[in-house]
């Protein structure tokens, strides 16, 4: 597998996170923690179908990570991309790994 | 088929309850309704009459919906009265000489205040309190008075007594019988509301019959009484009782009483099938009812008689009554006297608090028949329900008006123990039942009961036992009634201000680790950032801050449907320069950004790239704007009228005073966003009473209105203060912000957080203005702690070479976002559409 790095892990801070731009495609990654802990899914809010959904509020609810939209607020899994509020939408999911402080994208 | 035909005669505050009630329960197309009134302005609220000399607008009192009548089709005849009914064609006429047809006709024709014919009583300067004209009229004289009197200490003279001393003359009551409020109170209990009274500066003349009026010596008037005394006033109001207006009845033939008022049934019914009448015209059992609960249940028998044919019969009313008079709290129930055969009582009596409370109960000591209670009203709600539902009194009734005095004395009835029939709010005549098949149905918190019910939106005086049914309903239900933030914080906001204020903690994380669970939502992290803003007002996209914020705070602009933002500057009081307007306009040009004037009193610009924003903001900077916070929850503007600088009505600088305000509270964060107005006279051109602070100009100071707002739920301000100088003015706005900022629940508007606190704007003005909670130190601290760490947060954000990084689209390129496409409109732009958009890939550099 080939991976690319796209930035260092301290370029995100905490708790927040950033659009890539990966393969022409707008790819979200969360840092939900001060780990290596990283997600990556698709920047595209499925709803408004806007660039936008690295700019939402991380959360935690039983202990896995999720993402609520910047616009309408619906809720996305980190790890799998699945919509807590409406089984029909979902977020497409990227490989991702932090190698040597670095983000890379598969 | 021809709709039914409803005419009312009269529109007070029973007509009206009337028509709510039949729309409500049929829709107004089954109907063609038509409502002659009298007076010249619809119904409105009579019971508070008198807080009409502290905001002087009809439409305070009025009782009417916005566009009621428009939306529901009834033919609202204004000004307009009825003159005669011809019950065999079923027509009625008016003074113009219109016929309006009928199938049922409703009287609701009210009373008018009965002035004994005491010699002299017809001349200059006498009044009676009954409608707006009324009060209109005894205010204009008042202002060239020193003194008045009123005749009558029932309730409603009482209530006529507290108008007079707020108009600022030297008052007097005359009562004819030995004491105040003879129909509710007993002679202990009316002694002590006089000595209550006399020590607020109104002069109580008890047990004086006046037998003649004659010109005054010192004063335009002197009373002479049966005791050959005198009493010199300026003017006069008579509040002697009132008599049912039932002469238009009368003269169609209706059967009256032989003391007066429309003889009904108990359906509501007159002596004639198709012709009803409601409220204080009507003569039920020999009995005219002067309160308003009575008369809204004649209105909701009849609405419901008219719409289905059947209804519930009216079975009279009690006559219990609690109330507020000259500040004063003042309650009776039932049988006051304790005139019902072999009746007891039990009597608690505080000279030094002035508190006075009798029980009468029944000859075996096992129902309450009666209370009075004076100076401490708490108990009512409590015996009131005893009384209503028959439950069995405990064995020591003396300890349900006994003070509390520590150990487990408490008597009281508890929800619970009212039966489902129980009514708890008597001016809706809502059952405990309705509220509890509301709580099922989903309204669960007391707004929502409001909404839904209407209860304890008429005097609201059973707010508090509404809220106990409401929790008792919920534990039924198995709903813990915890009002935690999420699943991370066992606390609510309110617990969670303290905590941090207290433990003055910094940070987030410093929290989450003392005092909560997991790792925060997107529910408690946006409230705990907004906290920590109000506590520490430190820049909110410091490192620990940032991933707490909604990303309007984040990237300091509202984000719009595309994920572009809007850029909106500061403009104090709505006030921007002609080189202002050119620097805005400048970089509207240069970034293509679509331009609107907001509601707000001042310029936004759309559709900005994140990653133009600093250059945007820095040129902004430069040309002496500041960020406008409109996208924060925070002081988002003062809206001003143009005041007196250049308006020739304006009695002060409305301008100016926004200016300053905008300025002192600008910045920090606050539980929700927050809007303000300051208008130069009482035109009221900025709205201001539709703002959470509304100030208006008198020519005496500033009237500081709070918890107004406009938007989905409009609510008018309430008064919280009159004719303040600016220093005051400054001083209780502060403390009223700081207290908000404690103690709202998490995005509570000020409004919603008016209604939600027990005793509302007058508790809140105990607590800023008569400092009752001794707080008044710490919160005037801790605002000017906040005034005082004010910055300009797109100047720092700009300071920062870290915070800038954020702005690019990507983290790995320079490329904006190429969704961002627009498309023409109005000779500007808006976002296109994902139809409209041109399909395009971003390349790697």
């Amino acid at each position: 597998m080939k991976w690319t790095t796209i930035c260092d892990l301290t370029d995100i801070f905490p708790g927040t996170g950033v659009c890539a731009l990966h393969k022409g495609e707008h790819v979200a990654l969360f840092r939900p923690l001060a780990d290596e802990t990283v997600y990556a899914v698709s920047n595209i809010d499925p709803f408004a179908d806007a660039s936008v959904m690295s700019r939402g509020i991380t959360g935690e609810k039983n202990g896995a990570f999720y993402v609520a939209s910047p616009l309408l607020k619906q809720r996305y899994l980190l790890a799998s991309g699945e919509c807590m509020d409406d089984e029909n939408a979902a977020l497409k999911t990227y490989k991702v790994r932090v190698h040597d402080q670095k983000i890379q994208l598969a | 088929m021809q709709k039914q035909r409803i005419v009312v005669i009269g529109n007070g505050m029973v007509g009206h309850r009337f028509l709510e009630e039949l729309v409500a329960k049929a829709g107004s197309d089954q109907y063609e309704i038509t409502v002659f009134c009298e007076e010249s302005k619809v119904a409105y609220d009579r019971v508070h009459l008198s807080s009409y000399f502290s905001h002087h607008t009809v439409e305070e009192l009025s009782l009417v919906k916005p566009g009621f009548y428009e939306k529901n089709n009834i033919q609202l005849l204004l000004g307009e009265a009825a003159s005669i009914i011809n019950p065999e064609e079923k027509i009625v006429s008016s003074k113009t000489g219109r016929m309006v047809a009928y199938d049922k006709l409703v009287f609701a024709t009210g009373s008018f205040s009965f002035v004994p014919p005491i010699k002299g009583y017809e001349g200059t300067d006498t009044f009676v309190y009954r409608t707006i004209d009324d009060l209109d009229a005894i205010e204009k004289c008042a202002r060239n008075s020193k003194s008045g009197v009123v005749i009558g200490g029932g309730l409603l003279g009482l209530e006529a007594a507290g108008a007079l001393k707020a108009l600022g003359v030297e008052t007097h009551v005359i009562e004819r019988a030995p004491m105040l409020m003879a129909e509710q109170l007993d002679q202990q209990g009316g002694n002590m509301l006089t000595r209550k009274i006399e020590s607020l500066g109104v002069k109580v003349h008890s047990g004086k019959n006046t037998l003649e009026i004659t010109d005054g010596e010192q004063a335009r008037k002197r009373l002479v009484f049966d005791n050959d005394e005198t009493l010199e006033v300026d003017f006069i109001v008579f509040s002697t009782g009132i008599r049912p207006r039932d002469r238009l009845a009368r003269l169609s033939g209706l059967e009256i009483g032989e003391r007066g008022g429309i003889v009904i049934n108990d359906q509501c019914l007159t002596s004639n099938p198709d012709v009803f009448a409601i409220g204080e015209c009507a003569l039920w059992n020999n009995q005219v009812f002067g309160l308003v609960a009575p008369g809204y249940k004649m209105a909701k028998i009849t609405a419901e008689r008219i719409v289905t044919g059947d209804s519930a019969e009216f079975t009279g009313s009690d006559m219990s009554a609690k109330l507020k008079l000259l500040g004063v709290d003042v309650g009776g129930i039932g049988d006051a006297h304790g005139r019902t055969k072999g009746a007891q009582s039990y009597v608690y009596q505080n000279e030094p608090e002035q508190v006075y409370k009798k029980l009468v109960v029944s000859e075996d000591g096992k129902r309450l028949l009666g209370a009075v209670l004076v100076g401490d009203t708490s108990d009512f709600d409590n015996l009131l329900q005893l009384k209503l539902n028959n439950i069995d009194l405990p064995e020591s009734p003396e300890g349900l008006i006994l003070p509390n005095t520590g150990g487990d004395s408490s008597v009281g009835v508890g929800v619970d123990a009212l039966p489902d029939t129980a009514t708890i709010c008597s001016c809706f005549d809502i059952s405990k039942q309705q509220i509890a098949e509301a709580v099922q149905a989903g309204h669960t918190d007391m707004a929502a009961i409001k909404a839904e019910t209407g209860a304890g939106t008429g005097c609201g005086g059973c707010v508090q036992l509404v809220g106990q049914v409401l929790n008792a309903e919920l534990l039924a239900l198995g709903v813990e009634v915890k009002n935690n933030l999420c699943d991370h914080f066992e606390y609510s906001r309110q617990e969670l201000f303290h905590i941090i204020q207290v433990e003055k903690i910094r940070t987030f994380d410093e929290l989450l680790a003392k005092h909560g669970s997991g790792h925060g939502c997107e529910v408690c992290k946006p409230v705990v950032g907004s906290i920590l803003s109000s506590c520490w007002n430190e820049y909110i996209l410091e490192e620990s801050h940032a991933k707490l914020h909604d990303t309007n705070d984040v990237f300091l602009g509202n984000m719009q449907k595309d994920g572009t933002y809007s850029v909106i500057p500061r403009m104090p009081g709505g006030e921007v320069t002609p080189e202002g307007l050119m620097a805005v306009a400048k970089v509207a040009r240069d970034y293509s950004l679509y331009t609107k004037v907001t509601g707000a009193q001042r310029i936004g610009l759309f559709g900005a790239h994140k990653s133009d924003l600093p250059e945007i903001w820095r040129q902004l900077i430069e040309a002496g704007f500041e960020t406008g916070q409109a996208y924060a929850k925070a002081l988002r503007m003062a809206k001003t009228c143009v005041g007196s600088t250049w308006c020739r009505y304006g009695v002060a600088d409305s301008v100016g005073l926004g200016v300053e305000l905008e300025h002192r509270y600008k910045g920090f964060r606050t539980p929700h966003k927050m809007k303000f107005g300051v208008s130069g006279c009482t035109r009221e051109c900025a709205e201001a009473q539709g703002k959470d602070i509304g100030i208006i100009a008198t020519d005496k100071g500033w009237n500081l209105y709070v918890s107004g707002n406009g938007g989905m739920r409009p609510r008018h301000g309430d008064l919280l203060a009159s004719d303040l100088d600016k220093e005051a003015l400054v001083r209780t706005i502060d403390r009223f912000l700081m207290f908000y900022i404690r103690t709202a629940d998490k995005l509570q508007r000020t409004s919603v957080w008016m209604e939600s606190l027990e005793g509302g704007v007058d508790y809140v003005r105990e607590v800023v203005m008569n400092d009752s909670l001794g707080l008044c130190k710490s919160m005037d601290k801790e605002m000017q702690s906040l005034v005082d760490s004010y910055q300009c947060e797109w100047k720092t954000t700009l300071d920062r070479e870290a915070q800038l990084k954020r702005f690019n689209h990507f983290i790995n390129s320079d490329q904006q976002d190429e969704n961002v496409q627009f498309v023409a409109a109005r000779d500007q732009h808006r976002p296109a559409t994902s139809v409209e958009r041109i399909a395009m890939t971003p390349v790697e550099a």
